[in-house]
């Protein structure tokens, strides 16, 4: 790695001044799993790094029935799943946040981090987005929401201004008779990167009927791929094999993956075809269960 | 600015293996350069440098850490265990010594690393399943052993630990 500065501001401000004053050349550190490396190998131009597990609201994480999960954008992964309401509240979530790296990796890695990176293949993303997450983002002119599913604009590259760092995710609290759930297929048993991944979240009426489901994509296009007519083709319809067979099959003819080291484009459509469906049943079940 | 960065070489406290220790070390150097080339502390082993391998296993604060992904600048205030620190009343831990016992290594590189990542799962869940085990030291790499005399091992120091053997 080469020179660089570091600072570990403990106000919000302070790190809000270093990036007006040194821009693209600094870079915000949460974990530090994907920064350090890249700082490492030159594979990402850093000259400044502020630590951001110094200020509060970047470690803020709470559940609240009436306003959902806030995860500050440094919370590391193993404090979702290390609580047990969190974790029973968003099961989606938790299947994401438990199989990023391994342990020591979820010691540090957090979910805010795994989207600034905006990797295509970024395990948390697709469960944010089937939970209808929103990035707060804070600059000079104060603080903005995006949608999770708009905030990567391509590989390595978001929404983000030079000036502005990710505060938190918010995460509304899911409705009664829903489910979710993240599913994702690897070359090897544990500790890879998705070949494909998916993640889905959808909500029974009290007869049963599937009233809305969302489905988002990892590893098959630039940035992960929310795919709302495939979550939407389930509203109104029984949860039955074959309108799952139907959403599976949207969502495959949406993905658009590229022929790389972990899987082919023909392996990849076939697996969003069959990650779908089965994360789907698995979302079933847990909806059933929340009753 | 309010605040100033911290450039060349600068000032970092820590309490490392339960002593209080300060270094001075550029912003740039990982905790794992620190503990090697600055505090002498050669037992933690670099293998990727990457997080793949656990090689550079430590704990900070408690909780397992590839000490290659954190920067050492980042540890001012921090507790620091490394397999150094790890040591019974009489010599050995029971997991130390389960290794030994059950051949769980061979030419040892990785081993530093799964004493730390044992150690601390122990810590975590004192009855671990074979699943757990595996899965808790997925993140350490290990290309002699093949994994199961090292599943063994610590599963022999986990019933020593409840008393049981």
């Amino acid at each position: 790695m080469h020179a660089i500065q570091y600072a570990a501001p403990r106000t919000l401000q302070d790190a809000l001044e270093i990036l007006q004053e040194y821009g693209a050349k600094a870079r915000i550190l949460a974990g530090g799993t994907d920064l350090i490396v890249q700082a490492g190998t030159g594979a990402r131009s850093v000259d400044v790094i502020v630590d951001g597990k110094r200020i509060p609201e970047l470690m803020h994480l709470a559940f609240d029935p009436a306003d959902g999960l806030t995860i500050g954008a440094a919370v590391p992964c193993c404090r979702i799943y290390e609580d047990p309401q969190i974790s029973r509240r968003y099961p989606g979530l938790a299947d994401a946040v438990s199989i990023i790296g391994g342990m020591a990796i979820q010691g540090r890695a957090s979910v805010g981090g795994n989207l600034c990176n905006a990797s295509p293949a970024a395990d948390s993303v697709p469960a944010l987005i089937a939970y209808r997450a929103t990035a707060l983002i804070v600059g000079p002119k104060g603080e903005r929401e995006v949608p999770v599913e708009r905030f990567c604009t391509a590989p390595g590259r978001t929404v983000l201004g030079e000036d502005e760092l990710l505060l938190s995710l918010h995460l509304p609290t899911p409705p009664p008779r829903s489910g979710a759930a993240y599913l994702r297929f690897i070359p090897r048993n544990e500790m890879d990167i998705a070949e494909v991944g998916v993640g889905v979240s959808l909500t029974l009426d009290e007869q049963g009927t599937i009233s809305g489901a969302r489905i988002a994509l990892a590893a098959v296009a630039p940035t992960p791929l929310f795919v709302p007519e495939a979550g939407d083709s389930l509203a109104g319809s029984a949860p039955t094999e074959e309108s799952f067979r139907r959403a599976a099959q949207i969502a495959r003819d949406a993905s658009r993956p590229i022929n790389d080291i972990r899987g082919t484009i023909e392996h990849r459509k076939h697996l969003v075809g069959v990650l779908t469906r089965r994360a789907l049943e698995r979302a079933l079940e847990r909806a059933r269960q929340a009753g | 600015m309010a605040i100033s960065l911290m450039s060349g070489k600068v000032t970092v406290s820590a309490t490392v293996n339960g002593e209080p220790t300060e270094w001075l070390c550029e912003p740039r150097e990982t905790l794992l350069e620190v503990l090697r080339d600055r505090l002498g502390l050669t037992g933690t082993k670099e293998g990727c440098s990457n997080g793949n391998c656990g090689a550079c296993s430590v704990l900070l604060d408690g909780r397992l850490v590839n000490s290659c992904l954190v920067l050492a600048v980042e540890t001012e205030g921090a507790e620091i265990t490394t397999v150094e620190g790890i040591r019974g009343e009489k010599g050995l831990t029971p997991v130390q010594r389960s290794f030994l016992e059950e051949a769980a290594l061979q030419c040892g590189f990785c081993t530093p690393g799964f004493i730390v990542a044992a150690t601390a799962l122990l810590q975590a869940n004192p009855s671990p399943t074979e699943e757990q085990i595996r899965w808790w030291l997925a993140g350490n790499l290990c290309r002699c052993t093949g994994y199961d005399k090292i599943v063994r091992a610590v599963q022999k120091a986990a019933a020593e630990m409840r008393g049981e053997a």
